[in-house]
C-alpha cells in the first residue's frame, strides 16, 4: 500500500503531470503522421501526373483545380447537398425502423420469418440501380423515391442482423425470465433489445454509407437537384473539377454521418459483452 | 426468519414442507422417440433444508431443478411448492433460481441487476411486497461499495455473488441452485461454499443445490439426493449428520472423508 502511494504521490507533481501530458502528445503525433503524410504523398504524386503529362482538365483535373471550384461554386454545391443529406438522412430513418420492427416480429413469430425472409432476400438480390426507375415511375421525380431507394438500400443489413442480435440471448437469460413470470414484451425490452445494440449498431455504420449511395442513385434517374443530379450534369458537360468536387462532398456526407453513429454507440454501448454474458 | 432447524427431514410435519414430489416423471418427444428423463421420483423437502443433489450426467439432476422452477411440464406426477403448484409458486416469487452462469444483464449496474426482479412480472400477475433492500444483500453477498460496478468490472465469482443477491430480493422461500459454482476455481469455490452456508443461516431459506462435486455436496448438504441416469431415479437419500456451522477444515476430518467415500461407492452404481 505505501508503494502504491508513493507511485500516486510521484505521478501527482506538476512537473510529472507535464510530462505526461507531453507523452501523449508525442504518442498522438506518432499515431497520426503515417495516414496524413500518406495523403499528402498521393495528392502531390496526383498534381505531378497530371501536370507532367499534360493530361487535359476534363480528362482528369489536378487537385488544385478540384480544391478552387470547390470554393468558388460553394454556395451551389451546397444547393445541392441539403436535399440529399436529407434524402438519405430520412432514407436512413425509415430503413432502419422497419427493419427493426420486422426484426421483432421475425423473433416472435417463426411463421412470419419462414414466409417473409425468403421475400427480403429477393428484394435484397434486385440490384439497386434496377430498382431505382420502377420507383421514380411509381413516385415520380420529387423526394419520395429517393427516400424509399436510401430505405431499401438501409432495410436488408438491419434485418439480418438485428434478428440474429434478437436472438443472441444467453438461454439461461430466458430462463431468468421465466422463473421471474416475465411477459414477452418485457423480454423483448429489458432483454432482446438491449442485448442486439451492438449488432444494431454494426448494421447502423454499414448503413450510414450506404444510404448516401441510395440517395444518390436516386437523383440519377429523375432529378434536377441534389447531389446525384450534379454529379450527371457535370458529367455531361465535361465540367470534371466540378464532378470531383461533388464526390469529395458526396463522400464527406457519407463520412459525417459515420462517424455521428461511432459515437452515439460509444455513447449507448458502455459493456463489454464478452465475459459479462458469463 | 432465524437459524433453520436441523431436525432430521423424517421428523417435519405434512405442513412444514417446502417441497413435495409425488411420483414426477418428465419425458422429452426426441427424433428417436421419446426419451424418460425423470421416472417416478418422490421425494420431500423440509422448509429450511439445504438438499444438495448428485449424479452422473444425464441423470436428470437440472430437469428436476427445472420442473419445481415451472420451467419444464412434468409428464406425470405432481410437483408441489408449499402447497400449491410449481407456476402459482413461481408468481408468488416463491422461487429463485441460480445458473451456472451468473446471467447478469451486462448493461445493466450491480445494483439495477439485484433490482431486475422487483422490476418484471407485474402483467403476469407477480406481487411483491417488502423486498429486500438491495444494498442490504449487496452487504450479505460482501459486495459492498460496488453498487455502481458494471457486470465486467466483476470477477466471476463476484458476479455470481450478485447473482445470489439478486435471487434473495423477494424472501424465496425456495432458492434452486444449478451448478452455481461450476465455473469457478476451486478456491473460489471453497470460499462461495462457506459463505453460501452463512448465507443460507441468516436467511432461512429451503436450497435445493445440484452439483458435479461430492465434497461440495457432503460440505453442503443435510441430506444429498443421489440420482441415477438412464432413465433418472432416487438411488439413494443419505444423511449427512455434520453439525452447521461447517468450516472448510472439516473437509480433512475422518468423518467427512467417511461420508465422501461413501457417496462414491453409491455414485459408482448409479
Amino acid at each position: 500500500m505505501a508503494v502504491v502511494d508513493q507511485q500516486e504521490a510521484a505521478t501527482d507533481t506538476p512537473a510529472a503531470r507535464r510530462e505526461k501530458v507531453r507523452q501523449r502528445k508525442a504518442k498522438t503525433w506518432r499515431d497520426r503522421w503515417p495516414p496524413l503524410a500518406a495523403v499528402v504523398g498521393i495528392l502531390a504524386l496526383w498534381e505531378l501526373i497530371v501536370v507532367g503529362f499534360e493530361v487535359p482538365t476534363f480528362i482528369a483535373p489536378g487537385p488544385g483545380e478540384v480544391v478552387v471550384t470547390m470554393i468558388e461554386r460553394w454556395p451551389m454545391l451546397m444547393m445541392n447537398l441539403w436535399p440529399t443529406a436529407l434524402e438519405s438522412l430520412a432514407g436512413f430513418a425509415l430503413g432502419n425502423t422497419i427493419a427493426v420492427l420486422i426484426a421483432v416480429g421475425f423473433v416472435h413469430s417463426r411463421l412470419a420469418e419462414r414466409a417473409f425472409y425468403p421475400i427480403a432476400v429477393f428484394i435484397n438480390t434486385i440490384p439497386i440501380i434496377a430498382i431505382a426507375p420502377i420507383l421514380v415511375l411509381i413516385f415520380g421525380n420529387g423526394f419520395t423515391p429517393k427516400i424509399i431507394i436510401a430505405a431499401l438500400i438501409c432495410f436488408f443489413p438491419t434485418l439480418v442482423n438485428v434478428t440474429r442480435g434478437l436472438k443472441a440471448v444467453n438461454p439461461a437469460t430466458l430462463e431468468l425470465m421465466h422463473v421471474l413470470s416475465a411477459s414477452r414484451w418485457e423480454v423483448l425490452m429489458r432483454v432482446r433489445l438491449p442485448s442486439s445494440l451492438p449488432f444494431l449498431f454494426a448494421a447502423l455504420k454499414i448503413a450510414s454509407t450506404t444510404c448516401v449511395i441510395g440517395a444518390i442513385v436516386g437523383e440519377w434517374i429523375g432529378s434536377n437537384v441534389g447531389l446525384g443530379a450534379l454529379i450527371i450534369e457535370a458529367t455531361y458537360n465535361f465540367r470534371s473539377p466540378l464532378l470531383y468536387a461533388t464526390v469529395i462532398l458526396a463522400a464527406s456526407l457519407a463520412v459525417v454521418l459515420f462517424t455521428i453513429v461511432t459515437l452515439l454507440e460509444r455513447r449507448l454501448i458502455r459493456w463489454k459483452v464478452d465475459a459479462a454474458a458469463v | 426468519m432465524g437459524a433453520p432447524a436441523l431436525a432430521p427431514a423424517a421428523d417435519a410435519g405434512a405442513d412444514d414442507l417446502a417441497l413435495r414430489l409425488d411420483g414426477v416423471s418428465v419425458t422429452f418427444d426426441t427424433d428417436h422417440g421419446p426419451l424418460t428423463a425423470l421416472q417416478d421420483i418422490s421425494l420431500s423437502v423440509r422448509s429450511g433444508e439445504f438438499l444438495t443433489m448428485l449424479g452422473p450426467s444425464g441423470c436428470g439432476k437440472s430437469t428436476l431443478l427445472r420442473t419445481v422452477a415451472d420451467l419444464l411440464p412434468v409428464s406425470g406426477g405432481t410437483v408441489s411448492v408449499i402447497g400449491r403448484t410449481a407456476s402459482e409458486a413461481r408468481r408468488a416469487r416463491q422461487i429463485s433460481f441460480v445458473f451456472q452462469d451468473a446471467t447478469l444483464m451486462p448493461w445493466l449496474s450491480v445494483i439495477d441487476n439485484i433490482r431486475l426482479p422487483l422490476e418484471v412480472g407485474r402483467g403476469n400477475g407477480v406481487t411483491i411486497d417488502a423486498p429486500v433492500p438491495a444494498e442490504e444483500l449487496l452487504a450479505m453477498v460482501g459486495l459492498k461499495g460496488r453498487e455502481q460496478a458494471l457486470p465486467h468490472e466483476l470477477s466471476g465469482g463476484m458476479r455470481q455473488r450478485v447473482a445470489i443477491a439478486r435471487a434473495l430480493i423477494c424472501h424465496p422461500k425456495i432458492l434452486l441452485m444449478d451448478e452455481p459454482f461450476g465455473a469457478l476455481d476451486e478456491i473460489k469455490r471453497d470460499q462461495l461454499n462457506v459463505e453460501l452456508l452463512r448465507i443460507w443461516q441468516e436467511t432461512g431459506t429451503t436450497i435445493l443445490f445440484v452439483t458435479h462435486s461430492i465434497p461440495e455436496a457432503v460440505f453442503l448438504g443435510q441430506r444429498v439426493l443421489m440420482l441415477a441416469a438412464n432413465p433418472g431415479r432416487v438411488r439413494e437419500v443419505v444423511d449427512i449428520d455434520l453439525p452447521y456451522p461447517r468450516h472448510l477444515g472439516l473437509r480433512d476430518q475422518p468423518e467427512f472423508i467417511e461420508r465422501a467415500a461413501h457417496l462414491r461407492q453409491v455414485l459408482e452404481t448409479c
